[in-house]
């Protein structure tokens, strides 16, 4: 992409003159618009984030009686001492247990499935790949009941693990889908060598198809992850206690506890997005490229 | 004696080879079974129960639920909010999604701030989105309300009024997940050649000339499985609307996902709550299927 804009960027003289001076004011006058456009959007983007932000530092008379774009008098981070100190850490803590035990799983159980149906020659592959990747489109709500219950009769309701049966399950299907594809695209030659040398196909797995599989293990532990840690149904379904429950919940309880206090809730708000654009600092391109992989084939 | 050997030494592969197949799969099909499959059958089986989810009396009740359901004017009206949401997500995220993804792309990298700020929208969760905008869109103190009295007009209640709460929350929706269309078109621009647009501009095409009637043609694939995503995703919706409105005021902003939460596991009726859930997923599957068909019909797909 790098090459292709900056080759664009730069388009060579004999095309520039080509274009008389009528067309080129046109399209200077259309980019001009397009400009206003894209910096009306960005308005349109930010302005809920800028609210977010100046509101969290103000305290709870001082957003009523000022308006709420006015900055606040101290920029002194009351709210988020008092978010931080009031149990946001119980909830964080959860959210990375939980998260980090169901992507480890979940990436080597994908694994697992992806290796035979991509590189196996057997007759279920194909009636087994569309299987899985057909319980894509399922929605949630219809597992939600039997789930519910079966959580209470394996008598792990109200815990952490609850959560990591069902996120599991759910992000099966899209793991296996991409890794297939991922897997199918590994040369056979290197396999059959290795074949050659008696490796079985176990050992084929763990030293030859997984380590040449990072890269699409990467992208699916970003767009996984990021799902797992925003999850919000099945947490609040088969959660009831606060001490078991997941940073999306954390907005639910502060939002009972200061319902009235709105820059205390933007505090939580930013401290919940803030994990989020911290990673998407570091691993800018990484990121997008992991949270669209769902729709883009790997 | 050779061939023999041979054959029996590939019976000896084939069955190593199932064996094998068996392991690798064996953990996904269970998980598979027991969080998806089983439940769905499952659903359908409470369906036909009278039962509140906690007590061990369950009442058999046949097809009463579902006759129950077929009648039941809260269901169609949350049935008709979400295909509202379905045909405006499709109108509105598609286009602006790739209006901002060609200007990415005409622009290049100098416009990389645009591409990392339009972006950060996509990086909260659907209920931080929710709460955010609940206040975000109040009535006293709102940003609307704020810009309205600026214009010398009065507070807007968007949330509160039935008639344009609706509106409001597809706004949001929109406003959520437009980054996403705009990052699957820009994947999509850069799969293009820059051939095409360089024989383009040398034949003399502006670039206007260039989007309507070489980038467009060639983007079709990928908005309409853009369109197919966004419209099984609008039929699916729960968080947001869930946090933001709860289905209000009175049933607005009600859909399917919300009305059957609400009946299973506020109300705790569950049998009918499974019913409302066994209803979503044949309304969701079949709009799917037709879709995929009909988009893709002619067998242009790439």
């Amino acid at each position: 992409m790098t090459r292709v804009n900056a080759a664009r960027n730069n388009p060579s003289p004999p095309i520039r003159d080509a274009v008389d001076s009528g067309s080129r004011l046109k399209s200077r006058v259309s980019w001009i618009i397009a400009f206003i456009l894209a910096l009306a959007w960005l308005a349109i983007a930010f302005m809920p984030f800028v609210f977010m932000a100046i509101n969290a530092f103000k305290g709870k008379f001082e957003m009523l009686v000022k308006g709420v774009f006015e900055l606040p008098e101290s920029w002194y981070p009351a709210n988020f001492i008092e978010a931080l100190t009031g149990g946001y850490w119980s909830f964080f803590k959860n959210s990375v247990i939980v998260v980090a035990v169901s992507l480890t799983a979940l990436l080597f159980i994908s694994a697992c499935a992806s290796y035979p149906l991509a590189r196996f020659r057997f007759a279920l592959a194909k009636p087994l790949y569309g299987l899985i990747v057909a319980c894509m489109s399922i929605p949630i709500h219809i597992t939600l009941i039997p789930v519910f219950k079966l959580t209470t009769q394996m008598g792990i309701y109200d815990t952490i693990w609850a959560m990591i049966g069902p996120y599991i399950a759910f992000a099966v299907p899209i793991s296996a889908f991409i890794l297939t594809s991922f897997m199918a695209a590994i040369p056979r030659e290197i396999e059959e060598s290795a074949e050659i040398d008696g490796c079985g196909k176990y050992r084929m797995f763990f030293s030859i198809i997984l380590p040449l599989s990072t890269p699409g293990l990467s992208t699916l532990a970003i767009y996984n992850g990021v799902n797992m840690w925003n999850e919000f149904i099945f947490a609040y379904t088969l959660t009831q206690s606060q001490k078991n429950q997941t940073l999306p919940l954390a907005i639910w309880q502060f939002q009972g506890q200061y319902s009235m206090n709105t820059p205390m809730i933007m505090a939580v708000l930013t401290l919940t997005v803030l994990p989020m654009i911290l990673l998407f600092i570091v691993f800018q391109d990484k990121l997008v490229k992991g949270l669209t992989a769902g729709a883009i084939k790997g | 004696m050779a061939t023999a050997r041979r054959s029996t030494l590939r019976l000896q592969r084939q069955s190593q080879t199932w064996t094998a197949a068996a392991v690798f799969l064996a953990p996904v099909m269970i998980l598979l079974v027991v969080y998806i499959a089983y439940p769905i059958v499952n659903s359908f089986q409470i369906s036909a129960l009278k039962w509140n989810g906690i007590s061990a009396e369950r009442t058999f009740i046949g097809l009463a639920n579902w006759k129950q359901l077929a009648a039941d004017r809260g269901f169609w009206l949350a049935f008709r909010n979400n295909i509202s949401i379905m045909v405006l997500s499709v109108l509105v995220q598609l286009p602006i999604g790739l209006a901002l993804a060609t200007f990415l792309d005409f622009g290049g990298r100098r416009l990389n701030v645009f591409k990392v700020l339009w972006f950060v929208p996509l990086l909260m969760s659907s209920v931080a989105v929710g709460f955010l905008f609940r206040y975000a869109l109040a009535t006293n103190g709102g940003i609307i309300s704020t810009i309205s009295k600026v214009f010398g007009g009065r507070n807007v209640d968007l949330l509160g009024s039935p008639a344009k709460a609706l509106y409001t929350v597809i706004g949001v929706i929109c406003w959520q997940f437009v980054p996403f269309y705009m990052v699957y078109f820009m994947a999509a621009y850069t799969g293009m050649s820059f051939d095409i647009y360089e024989a383009a501009t040398i034949d003399g095409a502006t670039r206007g000339q260039y989007f309507w009637r070489i980038a467009l043609p060639l983007l079709a694939p990928s908005i309409k499985s853009a369109a197919i995503l966004s419209m099984v995703g609008s039929l699916k919706y729960f968080d947001l609307i869930y946090v933001m409105t709860g289905g209000g005021p009175g049933t607005a902003t009600e859909i399917m996902a919300t009305y059957m939460y609400r009946y299973s596991f506020k109300n705790f009726n569950m049998g009918y709550g499974s019913t409302i859930a066994c209803g979503m997923f044949i309304l969701i599957t079949v709009i799917a299927l037709a879709t995929m068909r009909l988009i893709n019909q002619g067998g242009d797909r790439a």
